[in-house]
């Protein structure tokens, strides 16, 4: 896949999420920059508690209050700001420019109404317009993700409905403001592997025809291979790799990049024991002095657990590693 | 305890016309609804169309029929001797005095057994006396020390009752959804403050809060009505509030966020009507205790003020002659235990077995 070349639209530097309980602080996303461009995918993947998903919720303002505040760096949208802007402002912009699709289809709709008034809420925000006109939107909306004889589902309840079916929906209220960018926080991982594609390709196909930049986050890194032209490996609330997903795949430097690759079997290269990582993903609490990786990585030296480590780029990608693999 | 306690099959039938009993149960458990369609025939529309099913005006007595029992008793007779009154004795069980003797001689209500030849009564004649007068059908359930009808007067009752369940609940589940939410929904210090609210409102007796309120302002139907709000709202709050923070875990709610939705939107329109099924289970419950309640205040003096006949104040009022007049204690008491019971118990045991203990 070639990578984007339209301008940039979503620049985050150096943002940082902590929560504050009564005894500490969690650092769940710490100090982490990357840039969106109009029209690009970009994967960020990691295992779970790494902060993907409060990189997510910070963009849109959505970290968990009281305890979840965000407390350093930018997040320029289009060059505003949006840490300066207040709530009632963030509402233009949730929806209408970021929107996100939620892990659990199951519980992404509400069960006492039925699709057609849920996907019509939404479209209300924006368009002022009578019921008739909302409805025939509601009805293209669900016909843009597949969703056979629409007008007969808008009266549908979610319990009478596939889990596949219901991501759909999800999808649709979701894509149905068209906005600039989409945040699909592991959308696939309540369904099977079959539907799991299915809906991937159609989020993909609408992403390319309304040119919309998508953020995929995700644990699944096979599943990034496929939707993702650029692909950001994050370890324990830090960004450590990020580069292009074909470069990142086969020329990883990170160490942790290189073992998220090995713990997948490949179907077409040879056959080899499946590698896997000791030890668990460090407690944000209080996070290894230095790397952050270092208690469990294979490369470590001495200066990984004093130091915070550099930015290497190799290959037209970065990573933050004293040892570079490969 | 479920009006629909049915015995075990078999057993019945064990017993002499068993299998015509069974018969009956079978058809009770066919139609578990029943007891809720009894409810609606003996409480609701006779509360609605009280001025038209009420046989007699429940305000206005008959004073030549007061006290009079139940149509179904009869008369009380006795045969009492006459005897002179002297001083500081009463005419002891078989006797009668004189004075009291030709006053009911002339009502009509005694009659000479033995002597009276003369046509006048006199010290040591035998007669035969109506103690108390027997019921008539005009007044079904009899009248009270007033003559008033006592079923016009609950029929009329069922009307306060019904009156004030409705409304306090409503008044007071309704503050208490509210505040629920809001805990639930704002946490932190608003969470707080609510929630310790609801700890004192509960750790006061209900009675006495009840009491202190109403002393407070102006007895009527109103302040009972707030008073038994003021009651209710604390444990609807705590329920909601654990249901609402069980919503908000959904994804939907996140949803709506992403979407953009204004808090209020969120409660209003995402967390409110999955609320709703609580509510109203919650609501069915309380209509028993409600009942109780009110008739509880009415009995106090501190409820519905007189001449408005509701339950609680007919059972104060009938106590005092509890031994002379049972019947005027009695039905209003059948009533409050029959509708509670009917309202409350059945709808709880129906409708939610979780929320028995809240």
């Amino acid at each position: 896949m070639a990578i984007a070349q339209g301008e940039v639209i979503l620049e985050v530097n150096d943002l940082r999420t902590y929560f504050y309980t009564r005894t500490s602080v969690v650092k769940a996303v710490d100090g982490i920059s990357f840039n969106l461009r109009q029209g690009e995918t970009l994967g960020i993947v990691g295992e779970s508690g790494c902060g993907k998903t409060m990189t997510a919720l910070s963009l849109l303002q959505l970290v968990p209050k009281p305890a979840g505040r965000i407390v350093g760096g930018e997040i320029l949208l289009h060059g505003e700001d949006l840490v300066q802007k207040s709530e009632a402002e963030m509402r233009q912009v949730r929806g209408q420019k970021i929107s996100m699709i939620l892990q659990d289809p199951q519980t992404s709709l509400n069960p006492v109404f039925n699709i057609g008034n849920q996907l019509m809420e939404s479209l209300a925000l924006t368009h002022k317009e009578g019921r008739k006109n909302l409805l025939q939107r509601a009805v293209d909306s669900l016909r843009q993700v597949n969703v056979a004889a629409p007008e007969r589902r808008l009266e549908d309840f979610p319990h009478q409905m596939s889990g596949g079916m219901k991501q759909r929906v999800v999808g649709a209220i979701a894509m149905s403001l068209e906005p600039d960018i989409i945040i699909a926080d592991e959308p696939t991982t309540a369904l099977d592997v079959i539907v799991q594609d299915r809906i991937l390709r159609q989020i993909k196909e609408i992403q390319t025809d309304l040119n919309m930049s998508m953020i995929y986050i995700t644990h699944d890194i096979a599943v990034v291979a496929e939707v993702t032209d650029r692909i950001g490996v994050m370890y324990a609330g830090k960004l450590v790799e990020l580069g292009s997903t074909a470069d990142v795949f086969e020329r990883p430097i990170h160490p942790y990049t290189k073992a998220l690759l090995s713990v997948f079997p490949s179907i077409r290269g040879e056959k080899r024991p499946l590698t896997t990582l000791g030890g668990e993903p460090p407690n944000l609490v209080d996070p290894p002095t230095g790397c952050r990786f270092h208690p469990r990585c294979p490369y470590a030296t001495a200066i990984c657990q004093q130091e915070e480590p550099p930015i290497v780029v190799r290959d037209g990608h970065w990573a933050a590693c004293w040892n570079p693999v490969g | 305890m479920a009006i629909v306690a049915l015995p075990k099959r078999g057993f019945i039938d064990s017993l002499p016309g068993g299998p015509a009993v069974t018969q009956g149960l079978a058809w009770a458990r066919r139609y578990p609804l029943l007891p809720g369609f009894v409810l609606l025939v003996v409480l609701v529309i006779p509360a609605i169309f009280a001025n038209q099913i009420a046989p007699h005006d429940h305000r206005i007595g008959d004073l030549d029929l007061v006290k009079r029992p139940p149509a179904w008793i009869g008369d009380k007779i006795a045969e009492q001797t006459v005897v002179q009154k002297q001083d500081r004795r009463v005419a002891r069980q078989g006797e009668i005095t004189l004075s009291s003797a030709t006053r009911r001689m002339k009502r009509g209500t005694a009659t000479f057994l033995e002597g009276g030849g003369d046509g006048t009564v006199d010290v040591g004649d035998k007669l035969r006396v109506v103690i108390r007068q027997g019921g008539t059908w005009t007044y079904p359930l009899g009248t009270d020390k007033q003559g008033r009808d006592i079923l016009s007067r609950i029929i009329h009752g069922s009307r306060v009752s019904l009156t004030v369940s409705v409304l306090a609940i409503a008044l007071g589940g309704g503050l208490g959804v509210i505040l629920g939410l809001l805990a639930a929904y704002k946490g932190g210090i608003t969470d707080t403050l609510i929630m310790r609210l609801v700890d004192i409102k509960l750790a006061f007796p209900s009675i006495l809060l009840a009491l202190v309120l109403v002393a407070a302002w102006k007895p009527g139907l109103l302040t009972v009505i707030i008073v038994i709000s003021v009651l209710l709202w604390a444990r609807y709050a705590r329920v909601v509030r654990g249901e609402a923070m069980a919503i908000m875990n959904r994804d939907f709610i996140d949803r709506a966020q992403v979407a953009g939705a204004s808090n209020f939107r969120i409660m209003a329109r995402h967390i409110f009507p999955n609320l709703m099924n609580t509510a109203v289970v919650l609501a069915t419950l309380e209509v028993g205790h409600v009942i109780i309640l009110e008739s509880t205040l009415s009995f106090l003096g501190a409820g519905i003020p007189r001449p408005t006949p509701a339950w609680g104040v007919m059972v104060a009022d009938g106590r005092e002659l509890i031994v002379a007049a049972w019947w005027i204690f009695f039905f209003p008491c059948v009533a409050i235990v029959l509708s509670m019971n009917l309202l409350g118990d059945w709808l709880r045991d129906k409708l939610d077995p979780k929320l028995r203990n809240v």
